[in-house]
C-alpha cells in the first residue's frame, strides 16, 4: 500500500481518473474546479493521454460524446454555469447510452452567481438536467479520499450501465486538502466494448451506430422504454444492496429521536452537530446519501418508523428535501434548514435548529 | 492547547505564503500520524490581497473541516488580526507577526505570542520565508506535530521549481522553533504576555 499523500480534492479526481484508465479529458476552466483540468493538462501527456481545453463547455461535452462512442474512458468537469452549458450534450450522451464521467464542483447560482461553495445543482443533477426522459447516476463524496474512490467507481458504473455518471462535489471539497490513499491503477482496453464504433456488429448490418435520432415515433417510444427499464435495473440493484458501500452512510440512527439528513460537505458538519447534540442529551442521528440517484429511499423509509422527525440541511433553498419527503411519505414530519448563495452553515446554527425542533418551548 | 485536536486559522497578505504555511502544518500533522484537513479561502478576497486558510490536526477522524472558533490564529498582517481576533476560543492563542503588527490591547482571555517573523526572515536573507518562521514557532507549541520529523520532511515539500529555497526554508523553520524555545514560554491562560526583540 502506498503512503498517504496530502492532496487537493480537485487534483485527486484527476489522478483517480488516470488510475481508472481514463486517457481523455475535454474541458474548459472555471473556478472552483480549475485545478482539475490544470492537473490533467500536466498528467495526461505522461500516460499518452489527451488533454484538450475546448473552445467552450458545449464543445467539451460533445468531444466526450465522441470519445465515449469510440469506447474510451473519458471525463469532463466544470462548475455550475458550465455544467448548465453541457446539458444538451449530456442528454445526447444519455440517449445514445454512452458511458462517461462528468464532474460538477458546484458553486453559488443561479446565473453567474459566485464562486463560493453551494449544493443548489441537486435538481439539475438528479432529474436529468437536459431534455428528454433520461437519468444520470449521481455520486456525492464528502472527503478527499472518497473523491478518489468515487471517481473510480463512477467509471465502473458508467461502463456497467452504459450511462453518464455525475460526481457532484461542492467548492469546499474541490479546494480542500486531506490525506488520501490512492488506489492501484486499473488497466483499461479501449477495444473491450463490443458496441463501440469501429467494432463490427454483424446483427446491425456490419457496423455499430451511435445515434439519438429516432424519427419513427414507435421506435423512439421503444427506445425510451428501453432506457426506462435500464434505470429500473440501476434502481433495483442499488435497492438490493449491490452497491452498499456507495449508496448511503448512517451514523447514530438506532435510538435517534431526530434524524439529520445531508450530503457532501454538509454531512461532515452534521456529524459534528450529532456529537454536540448528544452531549446535550439530544438523541440525534445522521443519514448521508452518498449516491443521490438512485436515492437511498429505503433507509429513510425504515427510519420513519423509528424516529420522531427529520431535519434536512442543504446549501440551497431546499432541493434534496423533496426526495426525503418522498421517501418518508408523510409518516413523520420533515423539516428543512438551508443556507444559500455560497454561505456554509455553521454547526452552531444547525444545532440551534435541532434544539428548536426537539425542545419547541 | 488541547492534546487531541488543534484548529488553526492562518491569515495574511496574498504573497506571504499563507496557504503554504497551512500546508506545512497539515503535512507535519499527517506525517506524525494524525488526521488533518486544509481548506483555503478561494473567494474574491484572495484577489483583493488577504489570504487565509483553515487547518485541523486531530487524533480522531475530522468530522467538519470548517472552523468557526479556532484554538489558534496565526496572523501575518494587521487586517488578519482585525478579522479573526474575535473568533479565537477563550484560552486560545493569537500568534502574530510582530514585525508588521504593533502590540495593542487585543483580548485579555487569550494567549498572545509575538514572533518577529519578518525580521527573522530578513536576517536569514529572504523576507519571504517569514511564513516558515511562524511554522517553526507553532511547531514548538503544538502537541500534534513532531519537530524532528518535520525537519526531515520539509525539503520534500518545496516544489521542484524552488529547490534552491529548500535550505533557507528549513533554516527559517528552525529559527522560529528556537525563538520560542529560548524565550522560555511559561505563561498560562489569561496571562498577557509578550516577547520582544530577537
Amino acid at each position: 500500500m502506498a503512503d498517504k499523500v496530502l492532496m487537493k480534492g480537485n487534483e485527486v479526481i484527476g489522478e483517480a481518473a488516470v488510475l481508472a484508465g481514463c486517457r481523455y479529458y475535454f474541458g474548459y476552466p472555471i473556478t472552483p474546479q480549475s485545478e482539475l483540468p490544470a492537473y490533467l493538462a500536466r498528467r495526461l501527456p505522461e500516460v499518452e493521454g489527451v488533454f484538450l481545453q475546448a473552445e467552450s463547455e458545449v464543445a467539451a461535452i460533445n468531444m466526450v460524446y465522441g470519445a465515449a462512442s469510440a469506447g474510451a474512458r473519458v471525463m469532463t468537469s466544470s462548475s455550475s454555469p458550465g455544467v448548465s452549458l453541457k446539458q444538451e450534450g449530456l442528454s445526447y450522451i444519455a440517449g445514445a447510452e454512452m458511458p462517461c464521467v462528468v464532474v460538477n464542483v458546484v458553486r453559488g447560482g443561479p446565473g453567474l452567481g459566485n464562486i463560493s461553495p453551494a449544493q443548489s445543482d441537486y435538481w439539475q443533477a438528479t432529474r436529468g438536467g437536459g431534455h428528454g426522459d433520461y437519468r444520470t447516476l449521481v455520486l456525492a463524496p464528502n472527503s478527499v479520499q472518497e473523491m478518489a474512490d468515487m471517481t473510480i467507481a463512477a467509471f465502473e458504473l458508467a461502463d456497467r450501465f452504459r450511462n453518464p455518471v455525475l460526481l457532484l462535489v461542492d467548492g469546499i471539497l474541490g479546494q480542500m486538502m486531506e490525506p488520501v490513499q490512492l488506489p492501484a491503477p486499473t488497466t483499461y482496453d479501449i477495444n473491450q466494448k463490443p458496441w463501440a464504433l469501429g467494432n463490427p456488429n454483424p446483427r446491425k448490418g456490419g457496423r455499430n451506430l451511435c445515434s439519438t435520432i429516432f424519427l419513427d415515433v414507435e421506435q423512439l417510444e421503444e427506445h425510451n422504454w428501453h432506457l426506462y427499464q435500464k434505470y429500473q435495473v440501476v434502481t433495483d440493484e442499488f435497492a438490493k444492496g449491490a452497491y452498499k458501500h456507495l449508496a448511503v452512510e448512517t451514523h447514530a440512527v438506532d435510538d435517534a429521536e431526530i434524524v439529520l439528513v445531508g450530503y457532501g460537505i454538509i454531512s461532515r458538519i452534521l456529524k459534528t452537530v450529532v456529537e454536540k447534540a448528544r452531549k446535550r442529551g439530544i438523541k440525534a442521528g445522521l443519514v448521508r446519501p452518498k449516491t443521490l440517484w438512485p436515492f437511498p429511499s429505503q433507509v429513510l423509509a425504515d427510519l420513519a418508523a423509528k424516529t420522531k422527525q427529520f431535519l434536512v440541511v442543504e446549501m440551497s433553498c431546499g432541493q434534496m428535501v423533496e426526495d426525503v419527503k418522498l421517501a418518508v411519505d408523510g409518516k413523520k414530519p420533515v423539516f428543512f434548514f438551508g443556507r444559500t448563495g455560497g454561505t456554509v452553515p455553521s454547526d452552531f446554527e444547525i444545532l440551534n435548529e435541532v434544539d428548536k425542533l426537539v425542545r419547541p418551548d | 492547547m488541547s492534546a487531541e485536536v488543534e484548529r488553526i486559522i492562518l491569515a495574511g497578505f496574498g504573497g506571504q505564503g499563507i496557504l503554504f504555511l497551512g500546508k506545512v502544518l497539515a503535512e507535519a500533522g499527517m506525517r506524525n500520524g494524525k488526521h488533518v484537513s486544509w481548506i483555503p479561502s478561494y473567494g474574491p478576497e484572495m484577489r483583493g490581497g488577504t489570504a487565509n486558510c483553515t487547518v485541523i490536526i486531530s487524533e480522531h477522524p475530522i468530522a467538519s473541516p470548517l472552523v468557526t472558533v479556532p484554538d489558534t490564529v496565526i496572523a501575518m498582517n494587521r487586517p488578519s488580526v482585525a478579522k479573526f481576533n474575535v473568533r479565537i476560543k477563550a484560552g486560545g492563542m493569537l500568534m502574530y507577526n510582530s514585525s508588521l503588527i504593533e502590540r495593542q490591547e487585543f483580548r485579555d482571555d487569550i494567549r498572545l505570542v509575538e514572533i518577529p517573523a519578518s525580521e527573522i526572515a530578513d536576517e536569514l536573507g529572504n523576507a519571504r520565508v517569514a511564513n516558515l518562521v511562524m511554522a517553526g514557532a507553532y511547531a514548538k507549541f503544538s502537541k500534534l506535530i513532531d519537530y524532528d520529523e518535520m525537519v526531515k520532511a520539509l525539503p520534500q515539500l518545496i516544489p521542484a521549481s524552488k529547490k534552491e529555497l529548500a535550505e533557507i526554508n528549513l533554516a527559517a523553520f528552525e529559527r522560529g522553533y528556537q525563538f520560542v524555545k529560548e524565550k522560555k514560554y511559561m505563561f498560562g491562560r489569561y496571562v498577557y504576555s509578550v516577547f520582544k526583540g530577537i
